[in-house]
């Protein structure tokens, strides 16, 4: 038998103790979550200051004399004539205007690096399109040749002038100041497909790529391995098969996912004879990656409507078909919800598979449909950050953030529907 | 104080006493059954839970389970309308009749039965649904409303008798989950009335209410008592002496008495009756 004094005493002394160890606690799952905000700042940090210039196109504006004879064309209506003409000498000469002095056959070369290495097709598709404006001069604007944009875009920081010789800079320096050079909203960004020329690349080629992709995903994965949940949860019967297709579903939300790319190369292109590089493949081939983990966490989701609603309605006289559809999946979609998204949006940031069923070609179209040749979203940020160009690296940095921006869309738009068809019992 | 007087005494069990399988004392047969069961038998895979109980249930009585926790009564009352049929590995022997009829006939089928031997549970649970569709429910999977009009009137009717028809007749709309205890049960009464059953079983309906709640859900079991054969599982012998004509002692998967109410509190026949009831054990 204690004495009561001293045993408050000891009470006293192990609350210490506890409370010291819960300070602890506390202050480790602080420390947790601010190693991890930190990375994710330093991350954002490094993201959006390499890439908010890729948000920002350079133009040269000149004014084009459209000189027949300067560019040996006398009728823009002739293709033939149109094929052999030479669509960059009007350019060089705008560009002389300002700079008469660059005459030489060097100097005219460092001049057509100023603009964009389309610009003379530019020239061409206004010409082909307007045929009469051969001989008058125009106001068009060009994007700035990539070296020139990363000058201009990064003045002052010599790591983005090496590529442009001294006389370049200087030009530069003097359209800027006359305003023949500008900067302004990317657009070009938005509304292209990709390109050989920084400058002219865009993103949207490769997020309609992306959404046609998830959009058969999810079209095949979310059914299918909805069913399969239930089928498992609620239907089959416990017993050794059962058990062991349980296990391999398990086993095959760890398999690689390069691996599933080898099998839809081997099956849905080798086998059924499928097109290479188009979305169906590419969605096919996410949806077998992301159905693990939808079949689990809806198994998870079912398992947690309470026995109690079940037995309500089998009481009632419900069949097991109307207890499922009526009562567990309305009560486990909010859960099955999550769980898709989750898998869906491991699927948008999954570049291997897709490596190798040729969703990795150079694709310049926009495409058009679930069988035209197409890319996806982190595919391109993959491409452009391999590329030679600095202004492909900047266009990889605003890559991702438009695929961040397509995640958190994706994951915003989840939980709004998660909150509005979750009910409470 | 002492420490050796927190200690109970060790509760007096009649060891001795030995039940003979298949033998039930008192009036457990019914010149006018709605349920006819012979020589039933549960199995929990090797477990034997119910062993070799024959009773007879009467039209239009209420009849009370009574015995201490896993005696089996609540197995027993699942297997009047299969619900135990969802549990893997739960086998049933005997011949157990609703009307003269197999309940577990291969062939029949368990939503028909389920239609006529509704259920009332332990814990209220309602669906997280609007009051009104709690009620509908039933009707609606069994089509026995084809205009609204018609519906509206049977969730009336069955609100009307469970008694919550004033209380919630503004708010038919509301969450049933938003409702108090004693409330979420009688709408669960209501749901299992709404289809018109002929036998309710009811499994320790109030265990989870206060005893006001339990009065009002003890004085509709009498109102429904007129129309309904009542089957009810309780843990309260005052609730059992209260609600039922008859009662049912269980033992360990025996059943070991079944008499008039009145005759089983006052002068129970078997002495395990006689030491439950007295409180020895339980």
């Amino acid at each position: 038998m204690t004495d009561p004094g001293s045993q408050a005493e000891l009470v006293r002394r192990s609350l210490k103790r506890r409370y010291g160890k819960e300070r602890r606690f506390r202050l480790y799952g602080i420390a947790a979550v601010s190693v991890a905000l930190f990375s994710l700042a330093v991350l954002f940090t490094d993201i959006v200051s390499k890439g908010y210039t890729g948000f920002i196109k350079t133009t040269v504006t000149l004014d084009v004399h459209l000189d027949g004879e300067l560019m040996y064309l006398n009728d823009a209506s002739d293709p033939e004539q149109m094929a052999m003409a030479d669509f960059q000498a009007p350019i060089i000469k705008a560009l002389q205007e300002y700079f008469p002095n660059a005459t030489s056959r060097a100097d005219k070369r460092e001049l057509s690096r100023m603009t964009g290495s389309y610009a003379s097709n530019q020239v061409r598709d206004l010409l082909k399109e307007n045929p009469d404006w051969l001989g008058s001069t125009r106001t068009i604007e060009f994007p700035a040749h990539d070296t020139v944009s990363v000058y201009v875009k990064h003045a002052g920081d010599p790591g983005y002038s090496i590529r442009l010789t001294e006389q370049q800079q200087r030009w530069t320096d003097e359209l800027l100041s006359k305003g023949v050079i500008d900067t302004g909203f990317n657009d070009v960004f938005f509304t292209s497909g990709d390109s050989r020329e920084p400058s002219n690349a865009g993103i949207l080629g490769a997020l309609v790529g992306s959404l046609l992709t998830m959009a058969i995903t999810l079209v095949i994965a979310f059914p299918v391995g909805v069913a399969a949940a239930v089928y498992l949860e609620e239907f089959a019967p416990g017993n050794r098969l059962t058990d062991f297709i349980e296990v391999n579903i398990n086993n095959l939300a760890a398999v690689p996912s390069i691996i599933f790319g080898l099998l839809g190369l081997a099956v849905f292109i080798g086998l059924f004879g499928m097109p290479r590089s188009v979305p169906v493949v590419g969605g096919l081939v996410l949806a077998l990656m992301t159905l693990p983990t939808i079949i689990i966490s809806s198994r998870a989701a079912i398992k947690s409507v309470p026995p109690s609603i079940r037995e309500a309605a089998q009481g009632i006289g419900a069949s097991k078909m109307q207890v499922v559809l009526h009562h567990v999946l309305p009560l486990a979609m909010p859960g099955m919800l999550t769980g898709s998204i989750i898998g869906m949006a491991q699927a948008l940031g999954e570049t291997a598979p897709l490596l190798l069923i040729g969703m990795v070609a150079f694709i310049v179209e926009i495409p058009d449909g679930f069988f035209s040749s197409a890319t996806v979203l982190p595919v391109q940020i993959f491409i452009w950050a391999g590329s030679a160009e600095q202004g492909f690296v900047e266009l990889a940095s605003a890559g991702i953030m438009v695929l961040l921006a397509f995640l958190i869309t994706m994951n915003a738009f989840a939980i709004w529907l998660r909150k509005r068809l979750e009910r409470r019992w | 104080m002492p420490e050796a007087d927190l200690i109970k005494a060790p509760i007096e069990r009649p060891a001795d006493t030995v039940i003979e399988e298949g033998k039930t004392v008192g009036v457990p047969f019914s010149d006018d059954p709605k349920f006819q069961l012979r020589n039933v038998e549960v199995f929990y895979g090797e477990t034997r839970a119910i062993k070799n109980i024959s009773l007879d249930i009467a039209r239009n009585e209420v009849i009370a389970f009574i015995g201490p926790s896993g005696c089996g009564k609540s197995t027993f009352l699942r297997c009047l309308n299969r619900m135990n049929d969802s549990i893997e590995n739960c086998r049933i022997k005997g011949s157990l009749l609703l009307d003269g009829q197999d309940i577990y006939d291969p062939k029949r089928d368990v939503v028909e039965l389920r239609a006529r031997v509704g259920m009332v549970f332990q814990k209220p649970n309602p669906f997280p649904k609007s009051i009104y569709d709690n009620v509908a429910y039933g009707p609606r999977i069994h089509g026995l409303a084809n205009r609204k009009s018609d519906l509206d009137d049977i969730v009336e009717n069955s609100l009307r008798k469970a008694g919550l028809w004033n209380e919630v007749k503004d708010r038919l709309d509301a969450m049933a989950t938003g409702m108090s205890g004693g409330q979420q049960q009688r709408l669960c009464i209501a749901r299992a009335i709404a289809v018109s059953p002929e036998v309710v079983l009811m499994d320790e309906p109030c265990s989870a209410l206060d005893p006001i709640a339990t009065a009002r859900i003890e004085e509709l079991i009498a109102e429904l008592s007129e129309s309904y054969t009542i089957v009810i599982v309780t843990h309260s012998m005052q609730q059992a002496a209260r609600v039922s004509n008859r009662t049912a002692y269980f033992h360990l998967g025996h059943l070991v008495e079944v008499n008039d109410t009145s005759k089983v509190f006052t002068m129970p026949e078997h002495e395990l009756t006689e030491s439950y009831i007295t409180g020895r054990f339980g």
